[in-house]
Formats: C-alpha cells, structure tokens, sequence
C-alpha cells in the first residue's frame, strides 16, 4: 500500500484514490459534491502557469481546485494504472 | 350558465448544472418571450419565459446554473425557494424539469438526486445527447426511466431537437404523481431527521420540509440552519450539533455522508443502464487543453484573445458608435431646422435626443464583450481563462472570473460591470463590480488628450523614444488600476470578508459554439441594458440638460441663432463679418446663460471646495456638468468659456493635431482669475486629469450597478468612494505639482 498524501502532491499524470475530503464547511462540501468520494480514482492533469490552480480528471469529467483546497483531500497514490469503476 | 373556468396557469421550474445548455433549452422552448428581473433582496437575475403547452398557460422559471442543492448564501437560497414554493413572486412549481449533459451523466444526477428528495413531479433531460453519442456513451433512457421513476427526454438544445418531448414529459410527470424519493440516506441518519421533526412537533411549532430538515443536518452553519435558528421554538443549533456528534459516533460524518450515498445511489441507477467506451481514447479536449493550459503556450494565446476583445471594444465598435453619433447629430439637426430656437428646440436636440444617443451608443461595445464572452463560454474556453489568471487575481482576493470584467473596463465599465455575472460568487462579484469603474475607460481619453496637448510640455527622453506627453498618458490611463489594488483588498477586508469562496471549478469538454446561444446572449444582454438602464441614462441626461438651461435668460440668445441661421440660409460675402460678430456674441451669451443656470449656481456653490484643488468655478461647472458622463466636460468647457453656444458649434469640429479642440486649448492656456493668474498650468491639468481617472461621472455606470446589485446604496457607495479617492488625488497632483514649481 503506497503511503497516504495530500491531493495536492500528487504529479502531473499520476493517478490516485481518494481517502478522505477534511473539513465541514462550504469548501469541503463543494469538493465532495463534485464527485470526490472516498475509494473514487482521480488523476492529476496539469497545472496553471503560476503552479496553481491544478487540473484534475475525475468521474470522467475535468476540474480545476486551488492548492489550498487540494490540501484538504487525502489520497493514495496507485501504482498500477486503476481502473475507471463505472 | 356559468362559463367554464379557465385552466388554472401552471409553473414549471428548469434546473441544472452549469455547461449542460441550460439556457438553449430554455430559449429553444420559450422562444423570445422571457422577462428578466431580479428577486428581491438578492443577485440573482429572474428569468421567466411564458409559453402555452396543450391549452394551458405555462410560465417557465429559470433557475441559475448550480451544481448542488445545499444553499450556503442567501443568493443560493433563492433556487431551494422556488422550487418549495417558499418565494412569494413565484407561484409553487408544478413540476421540475432538471437539464443534465448526457456526456457526463455521473456528476450531473447528484443535483437530479436532490431534486427528487423534494417530491415533486419531475422530468429528467438528457441534454447535449449527441455530444454523448458522439463520445461513444449509449443510454437506455426506458431503463433509466424505470430506475427513476420518472419521464426521461433526450435533447439537443443547440438543434432543438427533441424539445416537443419536454411538454409530454411534464405533462406525464404531473398525471404520475411520480418522483419517489430515492431514501439514499443510511438509516441512523433517517432517524435523525425524524427525531428532528419531533422535537419540532414537542415544542409546538409544525416543522419545515423534509428536504430542509435534512439540510438543515447536513450543512453545517448552511443557510437554512441559520433561517430557521430564529424562529424555531427551541435550540436549533445546539441541537443539531449533538445530532450531528451522535452520527459521528455511529459511523456516518457529515457532509460526506451526503455525496457518499448520493453517489452510491448514482452508480446503481446508471449501472447496466448507460455503458462507457472500454477505453477512455486521448479526446479532443484533452488535445486542446495540452496546448490552450500550456505554461507559456497557453499564456500566449490567452494574451493574444484578450488584445482581440479589447481591441474589439475599444477600437472595432468605434465606426458603429461614430454612426450612431451621427445619426444623433443629424437628428439634432433636423429639429433644429424646424423648430424656432427656444426652450422646446433645446430639450429635445440637448436634452431628449442626447439622452437617447447617450443610452444607444454603450450597444456597440455591450453586443461586441458579450459576443466574445457568449463565444468564450459555449466553446468551453472562459474556464480555461479563469484558471490561467486565477493565481494572479488570488494575489488580491479575487478568483480568475474577475480577469475579463475588469479587463473590458478598460474599454468601458458598463458592459465589464454587466459582465460580473460569470462571477457565482456574491463577495467576489461584487468587489469587481465595484472596482470596475476605476479602470481607466475610452470616455477618459479625450480628457486626457485635452489636457495633455494644452499644458503637458512637449519633451522626449531617451533619443525621442519616449515621450513626457505619452508617460503622463499612461500614467493617467494606469492610476485606476493601481488604486484598485488596495481598493479591492481594502473591501475584501471590510464588507466583503469571509471564508475563502471555494475555487472548484470544472472545466468543461470544449464543443463549437452554437450561433444561436450566442446571438441570443448578445440580444439578451443588449435588451437587458436598454431596457433596465436606459431610461434612468436617458432621465439623467434630460434632468442635468434642465439644470444647465434654466432659469437663465436666454431670449437674447435665441434671437442672435436665429440671426445666425438667417444669414447662414443665404451665405454671401457681405454678410461674413456680421456672421462672425454674431457667432462671437452667441458664444459670449451661451457662457453667460450657463453661468447664471442651476450649473452656474453650483459651480459658484462648490467653488470653496474645488478651490484647494486648483479649480475656479468654470471648471466647478464643468465637473458637476458631467456627471452623465465624463467626456461632456470638454463641451461645457467649451460653452463656460465662451467657444460656441450650440453642441455642434465650431469648438468641437475643429479638433487639431493634440487630438483637442485648438479653440477650447486656447481658451484654456488664455482663461485668467480675477487677479489676473492664468487658471490653468500644469498642476492643474494634472489635478483635473488625475480627477477624471478616479472619480465616478458616469450615471450611466452607476445606473448599471444599481440594476445589477438590485438597489441604490452600492451605487451610491461607489460615487461617494471614487469622488474622495479623486479628490483626495487631485490635491495631492496639486499639490505636489505647485510644490515642483511646474
């Protein structure tokens, strides 16, 4: 099992598993709202010119959040490519 | 015998999440028969389409884009109203019609999921169907429809397709009595909302809705919670809190709670139901991103389309401004040539026909920003701007949204300040919107250029690669921005604080843009301007015509034009010298009438305040004179200095090489106080132009943001924060330029 990190660490085309969104307030609803559930893959595409915000592809579709709210969500790196559960 | 009753009018409510055409179907099935408004006490813009389906009255609410059902702001409230029946303009919706994007149809069922919480009859549209297929995504919509358990319509809102399927869909829903709620929730949560409700009962008050009970658990300080924490007989919020602590404690964490079951739900109802390509092929968009996100190729071409629509704004609309000047001008003309020169002749060529010139003439810049923004958003782009400049604008509190409204101030506020609306955020909206003004528009530069080519010496540094008129130019046009730096962070910082807006964005698939969703949004924009801000423009305009008209005496005036206008009906040589004589006198007049008008009477009045900054009271007159908008000032200087009486007088044709008019720079370099000083010199240049960058005389700005914030104290907030901001920098370029022996 890979160690757990921030979302935010993760690689320019890495892929991960979410663990856990932090928080109760808007910001942690609005992320978990938006598809980002425990076990779900995810998988960052790419960053603004200033480093932030960062794109990710998530429940087939693509997002962008602020470092600082990437921050909030935990995942797990996969090694292996996942497979998209759908 | 009594007739029968006419069916009772029913209200359908369309709902969805952004980027799924929401707004294609709506005017695709209601045509050009919308009204737009405001509810009361928000933002949020009210858009109402009346359509008849099957005998019946219908009228159509839309609703704003939004990704979930959990309101946070007041703003947000708004949609969970109406759809309750709780928004006293609104009657009680009959039926919900939810709009999804058939091509990512996971995410979108969170909002339908909501929806169907609420118990009501509800309609499912699989919008953009096409784009989906296209995708390789198939969907059995009659097995979707059985797992739902209600009507499910495919569409393609850009073609129209499939659109007559959305009146039987509702009609279905309605007779079905359908939409069974789902019960995603886990079972200790059920409880407590059940608990809830009794200890609502115990304390002798009936309890609100399921839906808002449930609301109430889960957002934690949500708006709903705080409605209700007032009214409700007792302790709310300690209440919730334990509740919320109790599910803790048996597994279940609020908010995840919500998304994990929602989801959870989603899965089962699309499984077997809808099938996915095996593997995911390097799509179009992700092509497009590579290069359009790139770190400098993505910046370049970010660049190069916003030169296009500034450029657009502030130099393609100018042939179509120039022609409804003229048309303006020719108007004018025409009354001239039939009426006698009085009272009436005046209000109509200065005060109506200027008034209505003065609303007609923002249309070209409005249709143009709103063109490239309808573009920008349908094709998917206006999202990959706002996460390209977001950091930047982050620096001072903004988001990304904030980029292209108050770059197109640059070229006019008014359409920049219409533009605010791709902000969902209130705070952050609002802040732009009200730093919009203090970017440096294209009705500054004539002011600039006045006053630059009457009293800025003419030097070059650098072997004539720079210029001092051309640095003080740039100083001018950058002042608005560089104060609205700390302007923005100071709002941020006082009425406008708060918890951080959440920046999650997604960034849609890129598609071609539809014509008629742009068009449509330019004509929208374009009647909405007209129609909410253009008779207060035009009321301005006329109210500040009569206060410069009267009560002076003008009988001698008006006989000199109409001398003047004898002569020129029959021109020969003899009469060019009285011609002139003439011309002098009504020009003399004209100055003497405004002097003794209302104007003339405040210029005198605030002469005491403006004299610190420099001005006599001529200049006084000039400023208050242009508080319709801020290029008027070089006309009224023109008459208060005695240049030509008429609007259309030869002060105004006879513009030179400095881009000002030769006579009125004259009159300035020549215009004397009573001790005999000249008036102006370069300090005062510098402390009217530094006045014009920062100060608010622009109605038609502030009648704009009056309609957009629904009410007249923020409009009110930015004419009294930009006028000291530009006094305050007028005595200090006064000042400072006294001091330098300038």
């Amino acid at each position: 099992m890979a160690d757990r990190m921030t979302l935010d660490r993760l690689r320019t085309g890495t892929k991960a598993r979410i663990v856990d969104v932090q928080g109760d307030d808007a910001i942690a609803t609005r992320i978990l709202e938006m598809g980002m559930t425990e076990g779900e893959p995810i998988e960052m595409v790419g960053h603004a010119p200033l480093g932030d915000p960062i794109e990710y592809s998530v429940r087939g579709y693509r997002l962008s959040l602020r470092k600082a709210e990437a921050r909030r969500v935990i995942v797990e790196p996969s090694d292996a490519e996942p497979s998209r559960g759908r | 015998m009594e007739p029968t009753p006419a069916p009772r009018a029913l209200t359908v409510v369309l709902i969805g999440n952004p980027n799924t055409g929401k707004s294609t179907v709506f005017n695709g099935l209601s045509g050009l028969q919308s009204r737009v408004g405001n509810y009361p006490g928000v933002t949020v813009e009210k858009k109402i389409g009346r359509v008849r389906w099957d005998g019946r009255d219908v009228a159509l609410v839309d609703l704003p884009g939004t990704y979930s059902l959990s309101p946070r702001t007041l703003d947000e409230m708004v949609a969970v109203d109406v759809l309750l029946g709780h928004q006293a303009d609104v009657a009680a919706p009959d039926a919900v019609i939810v709009i999804v994007d058939a091509s990512n149809l996971e995410r979108n069922l969170y909002l339908f999921s909501q929806i169907l919480d609420l118990g009501m009859p509800v309609v499912l549209v699989l919008n953009m169907i096409d784009v989906a297929r296209h995708k390789g995504i198939t969907i059995d919509a009659r097995e979707l429809e059985r797992r739902i358990g209600a009507p499910v319509v495919a569409t393609e809102g850009h073609r129209r397709v499939g659109l007559d399927g959305l009146e039987r869909g509702v009609f279905r829903a309605m007779a079905e009595r359908g939409g069974v709620r789902p019960d995603v929730f886990p079972e200790a949560f059920r409880l407590e909302v059940v608990a809830l409700e009794d200890a609502w009962r115990a304390s002798g008050g009936s309890p609100p809705e399921r839906y808002l009970l449930e609301r109430m658990l889960l957002d934690v300080g949500g708006q709903i919670e705080r409605r209700f924490a007032s009214t409700a007989s007792f302790e709310l919020g300690a209440w919730l809190a334990s509740a919320r602590s109790r599910l803790r404690e048996s597994g279940i964490r609020i908010p995840a709670v919500e998304a994990k079951a929602r989801y959870a739900w989603i899965r089962r109802i699309l499984d077997g139901a809808v099938s996915h390509p095996e593997t995911a092929a390097r799509t179009l968009t992700d092509r497009i991103d590579h290069v359009v996100t790139h770190r400098f190729a993505g910046l370049l071409i970010f660049c190069l389309l916003m030169f296009v629509v500034f450029q657009s704004i502030y130099q393609w609309s100018e042939p179509l401004m120039g022609g409804i000047e003229g048309i303006q001008e020719w108007a004018g003309g025409a009354v001239a040539d039939r009426l006698e020169p009085g009272p009436l002749r005046s209000l109509l060529v200065d005060g109506v026909i200027a008034g209505v010139g003065g609303v007609l003439v923002f249309l070209p810049q409005i249709a143009l920003l709103f063109f490239f923004i309808a573009v920008f958003e349908d094709c998917g782009y206006m999202a990959r701007a706002a996460f390209l400049m977001d950091k930047l604008m982050s620096r001072i509190g903004l988001s990304g949204k904030s980029f292209v409204p108050l770059m197109s101030s640059f070229a006019c506020a008014i359409p920049g300040i219409m533009a605010t609306r791709v902000i969902e955020n209130r705070r952050d909206r609002m802040v732009t919107l009200l730093v919009a003004p203090l970017m440096s528009c294209s009705a500054r530069l004539p002011v600039h250029l006045l006053l630059i080519g009457a009293f800025v010496p003419k030097r070059t540094y650098a072997g004539g690669l720079l210029t001092l008129d051309g640095i003080v130019l740039f100083l001018m046009m950058a002042v608005g921005a560089i104060v609205a730096v700390p302007v923005a962070l100071l709002l941020k910082k006082t009425w406008f604080r708060g918890e951080t807006p959440a920046f999650v964005m997604e960034l849609p698939s890129y598609k071609w843009p539809s014509y008629r969703i742009v068009l449509g949004r330019v004509a929208d924009r374009s009647r909405a301007f007209v129609a909410r801000a253009g008779t207060l423009i035009f009321a301005t305009t006329v109210l500040v015509w009569a206060a410069g008209y009267f009560p002076a005496d003008r009988s001698r005036l008006d006989d000199v034009v109409r001398q003047i206008e004898r002569l020129d009906a029959a021109p020969s040589d003899a009469n060019r010298s009285a011609r002139a004589a003439l011309s002098r006198e009504r020009a003399d007049l004209a100055g003497r009438a405004i002097a003794t008008s209302f104007l003339g009477w405040a210029g005198r009045a605030i002469e005491p305040i403006v004299r610190p900054v420099g001005w006599d009271w001529r200049i006084g007159i000039g400023v208050v004179a242009s508080f319709p908008a801020r290029e008027v000032i070089i006309a009224t200087l023109g008459t208060v200095y005695s240049l030509g009486g008429e609007p259309e007088g030869e002060a105004e044709s006879d513009v030179n090489s400095e881009g000002g008019p030769s006579g009125l720079i004259d009159a300035l370099r020549t215009a004397r106080w009573p001790d005999g000083r000249p008036v102006f010199g370069l300090p005062v240049a510098l402390s009217l132009m530094v006045f014009f960058a920062l100060c608010a005389q622009c109605a038609s700005t502030l009648m704009v943001i009056g309609r957009e914030t629904n009410g007249w104290h923020w409009p009110a907030f930015t004419f009294a924060y930009m006028t000291a901001l530009a006094y305050a920098g007028a005595f200090l370029a006064f000042r400072f330029g006294t001091a330098m022996g300038w």
